[in-house]
């Protein structure tokens, strides 16, 4: 394999996995905070990529296509946040204690979206004009590198920092973590769990728009069902990486990425997929717990 | 073996959405009356306008009568699993695509019969469902959810992006008719299809019922209240669980095997996790842990189906405004918004109604 085959796959690969954490890491928070298994965060996904493809398509008011595109990433973001704020407040909340429906309600209001989505704006693939420097290459190591791949890794790895510092250094984030930990002794020191549990949801909701936009970046496209196919790849993701642990989330988005960037390159397209599933299941026979997961769940 | 893996985790309420399970001894009759009636369709001439738009006996009508029977078999097999055992799986797609796929590869590759076929699909189904189920079952609960998706949305990728050039890709593999019995190809034929499909729903029923009846159908069902429990009676629940999940797969095997017939064909939708979603839809809006209720569920998600898109287009919609008529006009927004307002509002599905609207004495 040349040099510059193995940094084109490398970079592609880190992109793709820089999609998957942010829809993976919010996945993980929640189901490590709350105990629920959000099927509807594909949805929050699907929100920020069409939200993408309508201010870059309609806003004509905004000459420039960068500035236009950073509009996008604004409104994403603020739709992401108010579609997992409504979801947790609407919906998840009214069945705290009872995971099963809490799953099948986050189901329901996915199936729905989806399908709200499809008829608005119908199920045939959608693609936007992208500021001319995203086709722009640049050669690193003799390897000619899309700017638009660059780009999505270096917003992941800024939201990656972002958000270790928030649950590091500030207060929510510390009841965040000691929740994930153990949230009976969180209540019993008196402290109101349910505002971490709204605020883990818009905070989710918030990466996986964003992750929908650098998506929709990636696959140069979206249709309304393409939020659940990432979603499939970020269950495993967070399965790999060990539920409630962002940095293991972190860790093993690199892992699935670069695997299925460089198995469907050199044995064919699906057969990285495939490899990605097998991955799962080893992970699952030697460490039930996940890379850097605590406790099996 | 099992246990080194089991952890503990908080014991879990039983869920609002699943009741406790009830046997009458009134279902056997009554079901076998509603068999009777639904046998007797294809002879009945009368139309229902409205509902369906054909005469009762037209290949038409029978059509979607089958491929609600199908549902409500599949959809019975998912109960077992979610239902009675407790076991979210969000994989159960992958065993009726396999014996989709299965029946219609083992005809074409091997030039079998459909009569060879198909018990052939369902034995190669068990034993894929013992190995991943025995893989998947080693986590509990959400995880266990995620890792059955994956392994479902592997056979997904695998049939869709087809590697091994024999699965047809996304265009699908058409049925392959050489080998099917005479009495189940043609459209004059198609109520010998159904009437397979009819069946394969009864009979899934009587195993279904016998099996929930039976002493390891009992550890089911204590399984879902609490495992941990189980556990601590000197009882394995991994065995349970992973002849729980093994039923089910074959069940559904054998449904997809007789959809094969109806829909003359396998294609990479009915491997996908949306379908395994349907399912969800179905013996939810049927009622979870009641297996008439999922059979219902699946029948009336069938007819919605294959009906509401034909209701769209009669124009009945279209005096509303464009942003309420595209949603409309979609069949699973509908079934999504109610499958909403019924785990909201009436958990037990539409198998609770009764009970809710005070038409049944509550037992005590």
């Amino acid at each position: 394999m040349s040099l510059q085959v193995f940094v084109l796959l490398s970079v592609t690969g880190l992109g793709l996995a820089g999609v998957y954490f942010l829809i993976a890491s919010g996945l993980s928070l929640i189901f490590g905070l709350m105990d629920v298994l959000n099927l509807a965060h594909g949805l929050f996904f699907t929100v920020g990529s069409y939200a993408t493809w309508w201010v870059m398509s309609r806003f004509d008011v905004i000459g420039s296509l960068g500035l236009r595109f950073a509009v996008a990433l604004l409104v994403a973001a603020a739709m992401g946040w108010a579609v997992g704020w409504a979801t947790e407040r609407l919906f998840v909340r009214r069945f705290y204690g009872d995971h099963v429906t809490q799953i099948l309600i986050t189901l329901g209001i996915s199936l729905a979206g989806v399908a709200l989505i499809g008829g608005w704006f119908s199920y045939d693939p959608r693609t936007f004009p992208l500021p001319e420097l995203f086709g722009q290459v640049v050669v690193i190591a003799g390897a000619r590198i899309p700017v638009s791949r660059l780009l999505i890794l270096a917003v992941s790895v800024v939201l990656l920092v972002a958000l270790l510092t928030f649950l590091r250094r500030t207060r929510h984030g510390l009841i965040i973590r000691a929740g994930v930990e153990n949230r009976q002794m969180v209540q019993a020191m008196g402290i109101d769990v349910a505002k971490s549990f709204t605020l883990v949801f818009a905070l989710g909701g918030l990466l996986a728009a964003i992750g929908g936009v650098l998506g929709a970046v990636f696959f140069a496209g979206i249709t309304p069902e393409f939020g659940l196919n990432v979603l499939i790849f970020a269950f495993i993701v967070v399965v790999i990486g060990g539920l409630g642990s962002v940095e293991g989330t972190a860790l093993s988005a690199v892992l699935v990425g670069l695997t299925q960037q460089f198995v469907n390159f050199f044995a064919g397209a699906g057969v990285g997929d495939l490899t990605v599933v097998v991955l799962l299941a080893a992970t699952l026979l030697l460490r039930p717990q996940g890379l850097l997961g605590e406790v099996a769940r | 073996m099992s246990a080194s893996v089991t952890q503990h985790t908080e014991a879990t309420a039983p869920s609002a959405a699943i009741p406790a399970p009830r046997r009458s001894r009134t279902a056997p009759i009554v079901m076998g009356v509603i068999g009777l009636v639904l046998f007797a369709v294809p002879f009945v001439g009368a139309t229902i306008p409205g509902v369906f738009t054909g005469p009762m006996s037209s290949p038409g009508t029978l059509q979607i009568l089958a491929v609600g029977l199908v549902f409500a078999g599949v959809a019975m097999s998912y109960d077992l699993l979610l239902g009675y055992t407790g076991l979210l799986s969000l994989g159960h797609a992958f065993y009726f695509a396999l014996g989709l796929y299965g029946t219609n590869l083992l005809m074409r590759l091997f030039a079998l019969s459909y009569v060879a076929a198909v018990p052939l699909a369902l034995v190669i189904t068990l034993v894929v469902a013992l190995v991943f189920g025995s893989v998947a079952l080693r986590v509990r609960g959400v995880a266990f959810a995620m890792v059955t998706l994956a392994f479902a949305e592997a056979f997904h990728v695998f049939v869709e992006a087809d590697p091994a050039r024999i699965s047809g890709g996304e265009e699908g593999l058409p049925l392959s008719s050489a080998q099917v019995p005479d009495l189940f190809t043609g459209v004059v034929n198609t109520r010998w299809v159904y009437w397979l499909a009819l069946t394969f729903a009864l009979i899934t029923f009587v195993i279904c019922r016998q099996a929930v009846a039976s002493r390891a159908g009992r550890v089911w069902q204590a399984i879902r209240e609490n495992e941990d429990r189980v556990e601590l009676l000197g009882l394995i629940p991994f065995h349970f669980k992973l002849l729980s999940f093994g039923l089910s797969a074959v069940l559904a095997a054998g449904g997809g095997a007789v959809y094969l017939l109806l829909v003359r064909g396998a294609t990479p939708g009915s491997a996908s996790s949306v379908f395994t979603l349907n399912l969800i839809i179905m013996v939810v809006l049927g009622g979870l842990g009641r297996l008439w209720g999922a059979a219902l569920g699946g029948l009336v998600f069938g007819y919605l189906q294959l009906r509401l898109p034909g209701l769209a287009r009669s124009g009945v919609f279209d005096p509303l405004p464009a942003w309420l008529e595209g949603p409309l006009t979609e069949p699973l927004f509908i079934l999504a918004v109610l499958f909403v307002i019924l785990v909201m509002f009436a958990p037990g599905g539409l198998a609770s109604l009764p009970d809710r609207l005070g038409l049944r004495r509550s037992e005590p």
